[in-house]
């Protein structure tokens, strides 16, 4: 009945081999149980878009897709995802299907620094797939878990916003 | 920081789940959302030797009706709150709180089981199961039991819940056409944890309360309801004069504490502010 062996109390510093989809590409690595899935996505898979910043889910930085939906990679350990398809900020680019905001974000100056930002565009896609046309305040509030510490946020709900009408007026909103 | 070093288990039934549970001397922890067990591990406040994945028991999933009651699921994501029509429609209170719950990332991961059995007083959640006289359900080494809301939150981060123990659902008595809720909070910013936040269930004949219940959060070491401000409710209609009774009854109920940013009378003062509001919208929904 039990798929419990106790040899396993044993092996908490042994590594344990994990498989997901990371942007399209099936990809294993091993990792120990108490990494995060952001430290493995930087560290192991050389994917350093995704970053770690208060490692407590309080800044957003670390946003990636999994299964299709925003989630902190600092507030799941990489074992937890096994299975799962991962996209981050560099598999989100590369299909293009945000090409738009940061090409807007560019334009708006929406970004300083720039280690909010792949945080932020993770989140605006979810929120642009979920309400085609957010107010000002549904943008504030669904950025409201992406710290930005340079722009003073304005910039940003702008480009969002700017994004999510051009999209409406050419008819690709989803 | 980093979690200290522990093993990972991912259970496909309860059964395995409990019985990994006692065989690593419950030195263990189970894991679903993880939104409130990581931080605690990466800062080392908890630190087991074994953690036990509980997200992918097919058994504690789903919503659905059973004879009187919504049976919500533990793993149900605080998303699916928003989305799920069943919930819409038979536990609006919960839809209407959702939102409130942290950021929308936060909500994709975190799960209904898993803030009920943390019980941070400064949740939703918990004290939503509190105003509608939810029952909590709980598999455990000596089998199945439910226990009241009521009866639930013991104190400050400690619950009904024994070691190796786990909430299996939550069942929300069906919400009827003769009720009215209203839910809000007070915070500092969208998504912060709010000064003070409330939500209520009434049951009405026309204008008449027959029976209110009244449920507080961030306001002392559990989620509390107001039985006095309740009390001066019951049997009455819903006029300036009732609400002020009601707030002045607040004082009796809560004792907020002392604390560095929000000292206790603000923290009173705000409850009774969100209770008028929301007694005032509970009589606009008639």
């Amino acid at each position: 009945m039990s798929g419990f062996d106790e040899t396993l109390l044993d092996d908490a510093d042994e590594t344990v081999r994990v498989r997901f989809v990371v942007n399209g590409r099936k990809v294993a690595c091993e990792v120990a149980p108490r990494e995060t899935l952001v430290d493995c996505l930087r560290n192991a898979l050389e994917l350093t878009g995704t970053h770690a910043g208060c490692e407590m889910g309080a800044c957003g930085a670390c946003l990636v897709q999994l299964d299709g939906r925003a989630v902190h990679s600092c507030l799941m350990f990489a074992v937890q995802a096994d299975g799962a398809k991962i996209n981050t900020i560099e598999g989100l680019t590369e299909s293009g299907v945000i090409a738009d905001l940061q090409a807007e974000f560019h334009h708006r100056n929406a970004l300083q620094c720039g280690f909010c930002t792949p945080g932020m565009l993770v989140n605006a896609h979810e929120l642009l797939s979920q309400i085609a046309r957010p107010s000002r305040d549904e943008i504030r509030d669904a950025l409201s878990g992406n710290y930005c510490r340079c722009t003073g946020y304005e910039a940003i709900v702008d480009a969002i916003d700017a994004v999510a009408k051009a999209r409406k007026e050419s008819g690709g909103g989803t | 920081m980093k979690a200290r070093a522990f093993s990972y288990f991912r259970a496909a039934t309860i059964d395995q789940a409990l019985d990994a549970h006692a065989r690593a001397g419950d030195d263990a922890r189970f894991i679903a959302g993880g939104q409130s067990l990581v931080p605690a591990l990466s800062l080392r406040l908890q630190a087991p030797r074994l953690l036990i994945d509980i997200t992918h028991i097919e058994e504690l999933r789903g919503v659905r009706r059973e004879g009187g009651y919504l049976r919500i699921g533990a793993l149900t994501r605080h998303c699916e709150m928003l989305s799920e029509p069943l919930i819409a429609e038979f536990a609006p209170l919960l839809h209407a709180a959702a939102p409130f719950v942290a950021h929308p990332a936060i909500r994709n991961r975190g799960t209904f089981g898993g803030s009920v059995a943390l019980a941070d007083p400064a949740s939703e959640f918990p004290a939503m199961t509190l105003a509608l006289d939810a029952e909590i359900e709980i598999a455990g080494p000596s089998g199945s039991r439910r226990v009241k809301a009521d009866d639930f939150f013991v104190e400050l981060f400690e619950t009904a819940l024994q070691p190796g123990e786990l909430i299996t659902a939550i069942y929300v008595p069906l919400f009827k056409a003769d009720q009215r809720f209203a839910f809000d909070e007070l915070a500092r910013r969208r998504g912060d944890y709010a000064l003070v936040g409330c939500g209520m269930l009434a049951t009405c004949t026309g204008e008449r309360i027959d029976d209110i219940r009244i449920s507080f959060f961030s306001v002392g070491n559990t989620p509390t309801r107001v039985k006095g401000a309740e009390a001066t409710l019951i049997g009455s209609r819903l006029d300036a004069e009732r609400i002020a009774a009601a707030q002045a009854a607040l004082e009796g109920d809560l004792a907020p504490p002392d604390s560095d940013d929000v000292p206790p009378a603000m923290r009173l003062h705000l409850a009774r502010v969100l209770l008028g509001r929301l007694l005032g919208r509970l009589g606009e929904g008639a």
